[in-house]
């Protein structure tokens, strides 16, 4: 197994470098440059000119991209175009700010899907097991943007219960998330990024734990006396790879940062900051955020396969 | 008995006293604080040289920091002006118009204690202008250096005079002195010109003092009490300025609370910010939407198709989808600036147009336009550009719309039409001053990449016009021939002119004081924070 993790371990090296050489090429590619936003137009050309050089701009692209690398095999992740800040410090702390927030949301979901999951498995074909599929779908196709925009307009606007915006009432580098002040702010975006792997972990447990229940192996169970609940329990045992592996795809993809739930609470995340990154194409913070986050989908990933061995017997590794 | 009586006075008087301290303790402890979200996606530069457009100079700008002239703010009836700031005087020399005296003001300080005096104007300028001076500073060139990009020359008389000179004769100089901010010379050599050191604690003369960061999430600063014009000092004691993207953000942060002074409120949210009891301001502000043209080639050459294009749109039809918060526009200028004149007034007549086109053979006329989904000035622009579009088209055009996102269509407008193969963008511009509002935009020698005359245009008797103005000291001659040339381009048509912004701010209703100026820029000072 550790063979295996070591295997799956020197892989990631050219991942990311795919990854990294098509981010760049596409920013690249994009129109529009990072200087532009540093200048004014009255700006003479000179003026840019030196701009662009003292960004290594100049270059060639290639060259850029290589530069770029050598550095970072050095453990420096240059400097973001907009502001001047260390990329390693901008990431790190947008990354603090988003990975709490994903881990409880994936969480809530998990919990959430699983009993839900078992709920309408066990009762299929019911009253109970259409409303859950409801809620499923409704998890799946609501557009986040409008959930967000309606928590807020009902929690914040009309009832005054939680605040519209922010990350804490100072700010993110004093939020206390054992603080309920502070803790507040995080409630919104949490049900608002909670809601899609909701919708889609319940749907798969339902459907994967109906497809375990009605094999003969349970029907031996019952005619041997278990009791329901240990039946269930079985079957959850079955599926759990499976949601275990679900589990760690939803929470790379949520550790990406939700571009558009960020943006409506605030929230100063890993998607907030790649999306201003894109705008201003800021490429040393655009390269650096996305290695990081590739790196940690990776290893998100790497994690969970060898949990699934671990959960299931049956899957070797090595 | 007599002694019971004096420790009951003592004590009654003792609880009165501690009483009395701690209710002037908790009344020095309140402190009021001005909290405003802005439309920028992060803080602006707050080292001296903002970024994030003129919201970046409201609001990481003209508060901490001071210029040798600075806008007058105090009004709502007329369009902004220049006054003395750091310097108290200029004039240019009678015998050569090539050299100017500032005359500096005295006993002001940086917030860090340091003098401001001659020797810190001219580090200044170096740092924004010559790349051999310690200071230099590469950023602060790129967003600051065009202001004395001109300059030929600068020194010191003494403690409190310099002379600046210029390589062509610049009437309207002290216009950029109004944008060069001044920063604490003595405290960035201190840091041995370490400006991420300096970024820490900057320091300027202005009206607020930095106090706290929190990187892309909230500015804090405090007022200065020392402030040189003491009716400026700031009527509360803390101003917070949190970025906010969103619009409806911004509204909701409002109406709970969060916030108490917002800008640009989105046009469909000011209904309900009123019923709210929110106070929203609106202004005429020197700010046009408009399609900047490209006149050397392609259809609109034509002034027919361009004359055609302005009588093409109900501009009140637009002005009324956005709730009204613009006003329709028929000049690059608005009405309360001097240079205004007397342009064509369009009437909608999509029948003439039709005419029109028809006569300069473009019918129907397919133009292609630039258009971007957000930034700074654009307003809403993707439904404002599908109206514009429908009114174009019933008029005889075929209009292709070109969306992409706002870095993009800087990236064109800093390129010129010719090279960016669109007839027209939809790029909005801050006409502040007749260097920016006229000269840059219709002289011929402006054309990129020099500045912002976009669509090529030239007019021989207009380039005249532009070297008298600069070449005119006197500022009521000046006005006069600035304002024929205005007339002369208008009357060319030269863009596609459509509605002015009304500047819309939201603020709560515990503020008072605030005076709305004709500006990009406010002065945020006299607002007073009610309980």
């Amino acid at each position: 197994m550790w063979l295996y993790a070591l295997r799956r371990l020197l892989m990631t090296i050219p991942i990311l470098l795919g990854v990294t050489i098509i981010c760049f090429a596409l920013v690249k590619l994009a129109p529009g440059d990072p200087v532009q936003n540093l200048v004014r137009p009255e700006t003479p050309p000179e003026d840019i000119a030196k701009l662009r050089a003292y960004y290594g701009l100049d270059q060639p692209v290639v060259i850029q991209y290589f530069v770029w690398l050598w550095r970072v095999l050095s453990g420096d992740l240059g400097t973001s175009i907009a502001n001047n800040a260390p990329v390693a410090s901008e990431v790190l702390r947008a990354f603090q700010n988003t990975i709490v927030i994903a881990i409880i949301s994936v969480v809530l979901a998990f919990f959430a899907s699983m009993a839900l999951g078992i709920i309408a498995a066990t009762r299929q074909g019911g009253l109970v097991d259409r409303f859950v599929t409801a809620v499923a779908v409704f998890g799946i196709s609501v557009p986040t943007f409008w959930l967000a925009v309606v928590l807020v307009i009902l929690f914040a606007v009309n009832f005054n219960w939680l605040p519209a915006t922010g990350m804490g009432s100072s700010g993110s580098d004093s939020f206390n998330y054992f603080d309920w002040n502070d803790f507040k702010f995080a409630v919104m975006p949490i049900v608002a990024l909670a809601l899609p792997p909701l919708g889609i972990m319940t749907r798969t447990t339902r459907s994967a734990l109906s497809e375990i229940l009605n094999q003969d192996f349970i029907l031996t169970l019952r005619a041997k006396g278990l009791s329901e609940t240990s039946i269930i329990m079985h079957a959850v045992r079955n599926i759990l790879p499976g949601a275990v592996a679900m589990l760690g795809l939803q929470l790379g993809y949520l550790i990406g940062g939700s571009v558009l739930v960020e943006t409506v609470f605030t929230w100063p995340g890993t998607g907030f900051l790649l999306n201003k990154a894109i705008l201003t194409r800021d490429i040393p913070l655009l390269q650096g955020t996305i290695l990081v986050l590739a790196t940690v989908f990776v290893l998100i990933n790497l994690v969970v396969d060898l949990l699934q061995s671990l959960v299931d017997p049956r899957i070797k590794r090595i | 008995m007599k002694s019971t009586l004096m420790r009951g006075v003592v004590t009654a008087a003792a609880f009165a006293a501690l009483a009395g301290t701690a209710m002037t303790g908790s009344a020095l402890a309140q402190e009021t604080v001005l909290r405003v979200a802005m439309t920028a996606a992060d803080i602006p530069d707050w080292t001296g040289a903002p970024d994030q457009g003129y919201e970046g100079y409201r609001f990481a700008g003209y508060t901490m920091y001071d210029a040798l002239a600075l806008w007058d703010l105090s009004s709502s009836d007329k369009a902004a002006d220049i006054v003395p700031g750091l310097a108290t005087s200029w004039e240019v020399d009678p015998a050569d118009p090539l050299t100017w005296t500032f005359k500096l003001r005295e006993g002001v300080s940086f917030h860090d204690g340091c003098p401001w005096n001659a020797d810190s104007a001219i580090w200044n300028f170096e740092r924004v202008k010559n790349s051999a001076s310690p200071q230099y500073n590469v950023r602060h060139a790129g967003m600051q250096g065009w202001a004395v990009g001109s300059l030929s020359g600068y020194e010191k008389v003494d403690d409190y005079t310099i002379k600046i000179h210029t390589t062509v004769p610049a009437s309207m100089l002290p216009y950029s002195m109004a944008m060069l901010y001044m920063i604490s010379n003595c405290g960035v050599e201190a840091l041995g010109n370490d400006y991420d050191k300096y970024a820490e604690r900057p320091a300027g003369t202005g009206p607020y003092k930095f106090d706290k960061l929190v990187p892309h999430e909230r500015l804090e600063l405090v007022k200065n009490d020392a402030y040189w014009n003491p009716d400026r000092i700031p009527k509360h004691d803390r101003l917070v300025l949190l970025p906010m993207p969103e619009a409806s953000t911004r509204a909701a942060a409002l109406l709970s609370g969060q916030v108490d002074f917002v800008e640009a409120p989105s046009p469909d949210t000011i209904p309900a910010l009123k019923g709210a009891g929110m106070q929203i301001i609106t202004v005429p502000y020197p700010h046009n939407w408009d399609y900047l043209l490209r006149v050397d080639e392609g259809p609109f050459s034509d002034l027919r198709v361009r004359q055609a294009a302005n009588m093409s749109i109900n501009r009140q039809d637009v002005a009324d989808m956005l709730q009204g918060v613009a006003v329709p526009a028929y000049n690059t200028l608005i009405e309360s600036q001097p240079w205004y004149g007397a342009p064509p007034i369009y009437e909608y007549d999509p029948e003439g147009a039709r005419k029109l086109l028809e006569e300069a053979g473009c019918l129907p006329c397919k133009v292609k336009i630039g258009i971007s989904t957000s930034g700074s000035g654009q307003m809403q622009p993707l439904p404002m550009n599908e109206l514009v579009k429908e009114q174009m088209d019933e008029a005889g055009f075929e209009v292709e719309l070109v969306p992409m996102d706002w870095n993009a269509l800087i990236s064109v407008f800093f390129q010129g039409s010719a090279a960016s193969g669109f007839d027209g963008i939809n790029f909005s511009m801050a006409p502040i001053d007749a260097s920016q509002g006229v000269v840059n935009k219709w002289w011929s020698n402006m054309a990129p990449p020099n500045c912002c005359n976009w669509g090529f245009y030239k007019n021989e008797e207009v380039d005249k016009l532009a070297l008298a103005a600069m070449a005119e000291f006197d500022a009521a001659k000046r006005d006069a021939i600035l304002t024929e040339m205005n007339n002369m381009v208008m009357a060319d048509a030269p863009e596609l002119f459509i509605v002015h912004d009304l500047n819309p701010r939201a603020l709560s209703p515990k503020l008072s004081g605030f005076v709305q100026a004709q500006s990009w820029f406010q002065d945020l000072t006299p607002i007073v924070v009610n309980p």
